[in-house]
């Protein structure tokens, strides 16, 4: 029985291509190859024109997430082995392409950007020595602070899907992350910005997101944190 | 054409902190990186990073001399002592400014920074979050790198992202621009400036056996090279002791630090077998650790014979190894399917860091004016023959920071690229010249087979332990593959707009000239200092080679030469641990 593997490849140069194409790539994977490993193969031996982002190849940098046999994942990671024969490869979804597997993030980045995603603290910083926190206080971010942005979690969105507007995922768990900080102060201005429409409430609790992090996180339950933490705060002003 | 006062080129830890830098001094900064800054390799960095901060309970009597002079010895004596002292005495607080703005670092009982046993340190002076502290470090200077752009309303800090640098231009001895490529478009540009600041990094990528990331090319340390800044300590290549078995990805020092065993086939903690690792053993330096591994396996004593050893954490216990070492856990799970808690862990020596790099003095400056570098790419040398772990991320804040504080100081003291469009032009000519060369070749050369042969024989040559031989036949093979690289073909010459093809096979001619520095280097330096151990010049000879080595490009290949070592403070003495 042959081993080959069949890479489909989703392709398109907008700029070129009326419309994307899949391109079907078939070699014979080496021992513990991963769909990195793979893509690189097609690039460097069958096709040089293939495009696709890539950088620490051991799921820290957050550049090669896409959709890969069905599901977001970062293709460093993913083996190529238990994924069948035939292994369809699509960018992220819910953004411009920009080539082939690489796709224009500048939407993720913008509403990144759009929550303040810096410590806050309030006060001028101490400088001579470090803001103390606690090791229960350091322990409250715990998680929070290992999304690699990726995109994974947006793109599996049904809601990005069809609301450009709204925050996603990986921004509204960047918020969190700053809610929880003991040394962030500046709790009610996120809020204002991410306890919004199109922030926390516009969330439907389809859980893609939770299914899909490479990393294990679960935006989900920051998502549900920035809901309460926004009601709590308007019922407080109404007092 | 594009004008930035300064132009910063690379976008990790060093890169990004020269630009703040800048910005915080009014200057008006780009900053230009091949990859988004947050994908940067400096994201893989995970045990930690140095300061005397007497935060640990054995900890209370480090100061910044014990430090510095860890650091020298760490160095086998070849780093400029001036230099170090100004970089561990700048330690504590730039790592004090990191954590005001945000670095979750790990915490002790007291609320203050936690700190844990690395390599060839006195006492406990990593400071650490878990196992990510490259990764937390790269977002919060990226979480300020959006602060600063967002209040910026006259582009005082623009960035590029997947934008490459192909040239740096220089004119009498001065750098005035860089040609680079937006990948996006598909087009070149150039960029003029005042100052223009390197920080791109390690070359790891010419070794077969790397921890680096796929980005680690030579390409960036060349950019220089090429326009005529030198080289300085080529040959002292880092091999880390625990890259995990198979695709070498960095298994931290900390696992170590935090109380791992190294093991052989025959379970025993080898290293006490060894007079220079016997009383630190499993926190010795990483060149000695590196090379004891390596006897181990050459004799036979690797695990079923094999190329590699344990690296043990089980008696660490769940909990420590969830909550300190979480990110070893999920590599080793990912990668070789085992999982620390129950198993020990397979790992080998692996490439893991360049010593060496672009010449630079303690002010960050390269001997051409306007031009800086700082972090990897650079050599200041505070590293000397052997990093200490621990010390790149604090070299990357440090100096990202000093560079950036001289660029702005040459600046307001009046230094300004004047009227050169002839000569930036010139410059782009040259590179679309170069790109119609490869487009239009009439070779046959396949450059993935170049790429693969120049990373096996570095990885088996120009490894742990070398010898005249062996690098003499490296020399002559990397001279084959440059003569070689002149007549590739590629696959993709429709066009510039995200060409991957074109630019990892233009990075592979960095990749070439830049390992052809290591080998001349390493052939040249006839002892065994530091990182570099010649089987036939076993000791090492403070009378006839404590210098620093340059190396200025010739298009043969490099012209060698020597630089002063900066003592002063701790006298050259026998190195054990």
């Amino acid at each position: 029985m042959s081993k080959e593997v069949t890479f489909k490849v989703f392709r398109f140069d907008p700029e070129k291509d009326k419309k994307p194409y899949f391109q079907k790539y078939a070699f014979e994977p080496r021992q513990g190859m991963t769909i990195l490993d793979g893509l690189f193969h097609i690039q460097r031996k069958i096709d040089g024109s293939i495009a696709f982002r890539s950088s620490c190849r051991e799921g820290v940098c957050g550049s090669c997430a896409m959709h890969i046999g069905g599901k977001y994942r970062l293709a460093c990671e993913t083996q190529i082995k238990g994924l069948g024969k035939n292994i369809t490869i699509r960018p992220l979804a819910h953004v411009p392409i920009i080539k082939d597997l690489v796709v224009d993030m500048k939407p993720f980045w913008n509403k990144y950007k759009s929550v303040k995603p810096y410590l806050m603290p309030g006060d001028p910083d101490p400088a001579s020595h470090e803001r103390i926190q606690s090791e229960d206080e350091r322990k409250k971010i715990d998680v929070l602070i290992d999304c690699i942005l990726c995109g994974a979690c947006t793109s599996s969105c049904s809601v990005t899907a069809t609301n450009e507007d709204y925050l996603g995922p990986a921004a509204l768990m960047k918020a969190n992350r700053f809610i929880r900080d003991t040394r962030d102060n500046a709790t009610d201005e996120r809020l204002r910005l991410v306890a919004t429409e199109n922030g926390a409430y516009r969330c439907h609790t389809i859980f893609s997101c939770q299914y899909v992090c490479p990393k294990d996180l679960n935006p989900q339950a920051s998502i549900q944190e920035i809901q309460e933490l926004g009601v709590k705060r308007i019922l407080k002003e109404k007092e | 054409m594009k004008y930035h006062q300064v132009l910063v080129v690379g976008g990790g830890l060093a890169g990004m902190r020269a630009a703040v830098a800048c910005n915080r001094r009014n200057i008006k900064v780009g900053l230009l990186s091949k990859i988004h800054p947050v994908r940067s390799h400096s994201t893989s960095a995970q045990g930690g990073i140095n300061a005397a901060m007497n935060n640990h309970v054995r900890g209370k009597h480090d100061d910044v001399m014990r430090h510095a002079f860890d650091t020298i010895k760490g160095s086998d004596y070849l780093a400029d002592q001036d230099a170090v002292v100004k970089f561990t005495a700048d330690a504590p607080h730039r790592i004090i400014e990191m954590e005001n703005w945000g670095v979750p670092f790990s915490r002790n009982e007291e609320g203050k920074i936690a700190q844990r046993p690395f390599g060839g340190a006195g006492f406990p002076r990593t400071c650490y979050a878990a196992d990510r502290t490259g990764m937390y470090l790269i977002q919060t200077l990226w979480e300020q790198v959006c602060k600063y752009t967002e209040a910026s309303m006259r582009e005082e800090m623009v960035i590029y992202d997947e934008w490459v640098c192909l040239k740096i231009i220089v004119e009498k001895n001065k750098a005035v621009g860089v040609v680079a490529w937006n990948l996006a478009e598909g087009k070149l540009e150039i960029f003029k400036a005042d100052a223009i600041i390197m920080g791109t990094g390690g070359i790891g990528r010419i070794y077969s056996n790397t921890s680096n990331a796929l980005t680690n090319t030579g390409m960036g340390m060349a950019l220089a090279y090429w326009a005529g800044v030198p080289l300085k300590d080529m040959e002292f290549v880092q091999f880390h002791p625990t890259t995990l078995k198979g695709n070498n990805c960095l298994m931290t020092e900390g696992c170590r630090g935090e109380g791992g065993y190294l093991l052989n086939d025959k379970g025993e903690r080898f290293l006490a077998n060894y007079p220079d690792s016997s009383v630190a053993m499993e926190i010795a330096p990483r060149d000695i650790v590196s090379r004891n591994i390596t006897r181990e396996v050459m004799a036979g004593r690797g695990i079923n014979g094999q190329d590699y050893v344990y690296l043990d954490l089980r008696h660490l216990g769940a909990e420590k190894i969830m909550t300190r070492l979480p990110g070893i856990r999920d590599l080793a799970m990912n990668f070789v399917g085992v999982d620390p808690i129950t198993q020990p862990v397979p790992i080998q020596p692996g490439h893991h860091y360049t010593m060496g790099g672009i010449d630079v003095n303690e002010n960050a400056a390269t001997p051409v004016e306007g031009l800086y570098a700082a972090g990897e790419c650079a050599c200041v040398s505070v590293h000397g023959a052997n990093r200490l772990g621990g010390n790149s991320l604090l070299e990357t804040i440090v100096f990202g920071a000093i560079a950036g504080e001289s660029a702005v100081k040459y600046i307001e003291d009046g230094g300004k690229t004047g009227d050169v469009s002839k000569t930036l032009e010139k410059g782009k000519k040259e590179v679309e010249d170069k790109i119609l060369s490869i487009f239009e070749s009439k070779g046959d050369e396949d450059p993935s087979l170049i790429r693969e042969e120049l990373q096996k024989v570095m990885a088996e040559k120009v490894g742990v332990f070398r010898n005249e031989k062996d690098l003499k036949a490296a020399h002559t093979k990397v001279q084959e593959l440059r003569d070689r690289y002149k007549k590739i073909k590629i696959m993709n010459t429709s066009g510039l707009k995200f060409n991957q093809d074109l630019m990892w096979n233009m990075e592979l001619e960095g990749d070439l000239d830049i390992a052809e520095t290591i080998v001349a280097g390493a052939l040249n330096r006839k002892e065994s200092r530091g990182s570099q151990s010649r089987t036939d010049f076993p000791v090492r000879d403070d009378k006839n080679w404590l210098h620093h080595s340059t190396f200025t490009y010739t298009p043969k290949g490099a012209k060698l030469g020597k630089k002063k070592v900066t003592l002063g403070y701790f006298k050259p003495k026998e190195r054990t641990y």
